[in-house]
């Protein structure tokens, strides 16, 4: 983190208070609670099926855990669908790919501006000048993130084509696009090499320097959450068993426990 | 790549193509073709039902739900359309038609309510039941046919200012007006930011959702413009080519033709709603032509017609294998071939692609 941060750390933004979530019999997240603060880089990181993606859908409302509560700016994110959610300004990627495969590149980041655009069907139709304004701003917007991602040669290609790595890349673009406060990425180097981590990583952190946009985000790789993240959440069997900055968090003897798959009583 | 756009979403090649679409269709063949067979048997009811295959590719086609029903939508279009003629006579034919769509509108969103709980072939199931309740509120209630008995109605004259359109060049010019305008309507929002929302929510409904998109008005959405599409071509069909109005012109076999239009045309796209239209139209006229030219009548008419659906059913699967996209794929893959063109039709601004 040598780059100049444009937006220094605020205070909490998205508060999960004592969430929990089941699937029948299967506990997912058990009594959870932490905070993630404005504009910083919060990692999240667990063994599998530690609940990690189920926080994740809690949060951007396509879980809804049955006890606890979700705070956004103050205010209580309760049994609303992910499209408010988004509107509220949070948005994200998923763990396994949820592109819209027949689409191109383009037309996929397009659909992140949904929420930039704001013309109704007739004035798309009749093509009214507010539209085509609109059409155009919202496109040209696009295509500074396709040079941003460096995906130009790709961007008319029908995503579900492309190889997995570009992919997550369009992915990301795709949730850059909607310019929201706060991006959930799940996994977002998953089945990458060391350069296209490398590469991801860099764009994460150059959008949160000079946009200031707040990432939570779930990997793995415990060397990129080292390099990037400000804070670190580790989840395992549902349960937060550490919460802080990376240093500390990789000297604890929970979570050093947890990895070794030292057994629990 | 392609030239720029000048107008919205047309590159200059789109604007020659359509240009030379409607200088066809509406300088050329009036002035080339004197039959009136011609109009009322092939023309006619091609835009008529091409523009019923584009209401079906709204839902299908774009906001990718299975949905069988767009000939109860037609029939609810055609009535509408009889009985405001009827009771409201003094009211501009332009105004009616746009009221009967209107009708049939309110009917998608209502069918389309299920789109929001099920999907596939239960969703395919659910909006039969337009189809039937449609048809059968038809029969049922007299005052929908003006307490007709004889069973078949003839439809009123096409007036528009004071002139009635009732030779059949005269109704055609009045089907591709209606179906040239709505075309390019659904040119602009396919390509614009409707088509987009419809495809993301066809694609990947989670995701659509966590980008803001809203499910429901969508869907529905998609249902309405589709119901409106196909209420606009039932109105036209009954009145241009039926020239009566009977519901069981409008039975379940014509939604499976409609579905069978845009699998075959190509799913997702307006071309394929014209071609898939074409192809099912005259698919059984050539080959009863071809049948009787070249066994003089030794085959059945019942044998041919069972060679039309085998024809059509092997048809439809290898397409959905082999060709997702259609004949509207094949002709563009086509057009690549032979002229060199790019084959794939870039959905943006060319200036914006070029950017280095
Ligand atoms: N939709 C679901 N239905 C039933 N069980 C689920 C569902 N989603 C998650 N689970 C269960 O909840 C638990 C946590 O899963 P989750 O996907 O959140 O783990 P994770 O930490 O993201 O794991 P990974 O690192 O493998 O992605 C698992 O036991 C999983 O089987
Ligand atoms: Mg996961």
């Amino acid at each position: 983190m040598t780059q100049v941060r444009n937006f220094s750390i605020g205070g909490p933004v998205l508060e999960v208070q004592n969430i929990s979530l089941r699937f029948g019999g299967v506990k997912a997240i058990t009594d959870t609670s932490f905070k993630v603060l404005m504009h910083e880089i919060r990692a999240i990181i667990g063994p599998n099926g530690a609940g990690k993606s189920s926080l994740l859908n809690c949060i951007n409302g396509i879980y809804k855990p049955q006890e606890g509560k979700i705070l956004f700016k103050g205010e209580v994110l309760d049994r609303i669908s992910p499209n408010i959610i988004a509107r509220k300004g949070i948005s994200r990627t998923f763990q396994n790919l949820a592109l819209f495969k027949r689409m191109s590149v383009i037309d996929n980041i397009l659909v992140g501006r949904r929420l930039h655009m704001s013309a109704n069907f007739l004035q798309v139709a009749f093509q009214t000048p507010a539209a085509t304004r609109e059409e155009r701003e919202n496109r040209e917007r696009c295509e500074e993130i396709v040079d941003f991602l460096e995906i130009r040669d790709i961007r008319d290609t029908p995503v579900g084509r492309l190889p997995y790595g570009l992919q997550k890349k369009v992915e990301l673009g795709r949730a850059l696009a909607t310019e929201a406060d706060v991006l959930l990425l799940d996994e977002p180097m998953a089945g990458m090499n060391v350069e296209e981590k490398r590469e991801m990583c860099r764009f994460i952190l150059k959008v949160n320097d000079e946009l200031g946009t707040t990432m939570v985000l779930i990997e793995h790789d415990m060397g990129v959450v080292m390099d990037i993240s400000d804070n670190v959440v580790v989840l395992d069997y549902g349960k937060i068993i550490a919460d802080g900055p990376p240093e500390a968090v990789r000297t604890n003897q929970n979570v050093i426990d947890a990895y070794l798959g030292v057994a629990h009583d | 790549m392609t030239s720029k756009p000048i107008l919205g979403p047309y590159s200059q090649g789109d604007i020659l193509r359509l240009g030379a679409a409607m200088a066809v269709t509406f300088l050329v063949l009036p002035l080339i073709i004197q039959s009136d067979y011609w109009y009322s048997s092939i023309l006619i009811p091609w835009l008529c039902l091409a523009l019923a295959a584009i209401g079906q590719q709204f839902v299908m086609g774009y906001a990718g739900q299975l949905a069988l029903g767009a000939a109860g939508f037609m029939a609810a279009g055609a009535f509408a359309l009889y009985n405001i003629e009827l009771r409201l006579p003094w009211m501009p034919f332009p105004l009616a038609l746009f009221f009967s769509g209107l009708i049939a509108a309110a009917l998608g969103v209502l069918f389309g309510l299920p789109s929001l709980r099920v999907r596939g072939i239960y969703l395919m199931v659910a909006t039969l039941a337009a189809q039937f309740f449609i048809i059968w509120t038809i029969d049922k209630f007299g005052w929908f046919k003006n307490y007709d008995t004889s069973g078949i109605i003839t439809a009123q004259d096409i007036v528009i200012f004071g002139h009635a359109f009732t030779s059949p060049l005269e109704m055609y010019l009045v089907v591709a007006a209606v179906v040239t305008v709505l075309t390019i309507l659904a040119i602009n929002m396919t390509r614009g930011s409707v088509g987009r929302n419809w495809m993301a929510v066809r694609d990947m409904d989670i995701a659509a959702e966590s980008m803001g998109i809203s499910l429901l008005r969508t869907k529905l959405q998609a249902f309405a413009l589709s119901a409106f599409y196909c209420g606009v071509a039932g109105a036209l069909f009954a009145f241009t080519y039926l020239k009566s109005l009977e519901p069981v012109a409008f039975d379940i076999k014509l939604s499976f033709q409609i579905l069978f239009m845009v699998i075959l045309g190509g799913l997702g796209t307006i071309n394929g709603a014209f071609i898939g239209a074409g192809f099912i139209l005259l698919f059984p006229v050539v080959l009863n032509t071809v049948g009787n030219a070249w066994f003089h009548g030794m085959i059945d008419a019942t044998i041919i017609s069972a060679i039309e659906q085998v024809v059509f059913g092997a048809l439809i699967i290898l397409f959905l294998i082999y060709e997702p996209l259609g004949m509207a794929k094949l002709w563009e893959k086509l057009r690549a071939r032979t002229f060199g063109m790019s084959a794939v039709r870039p959905t943006v601004p060319a200036d914006l692609a070029q950017k280095p």
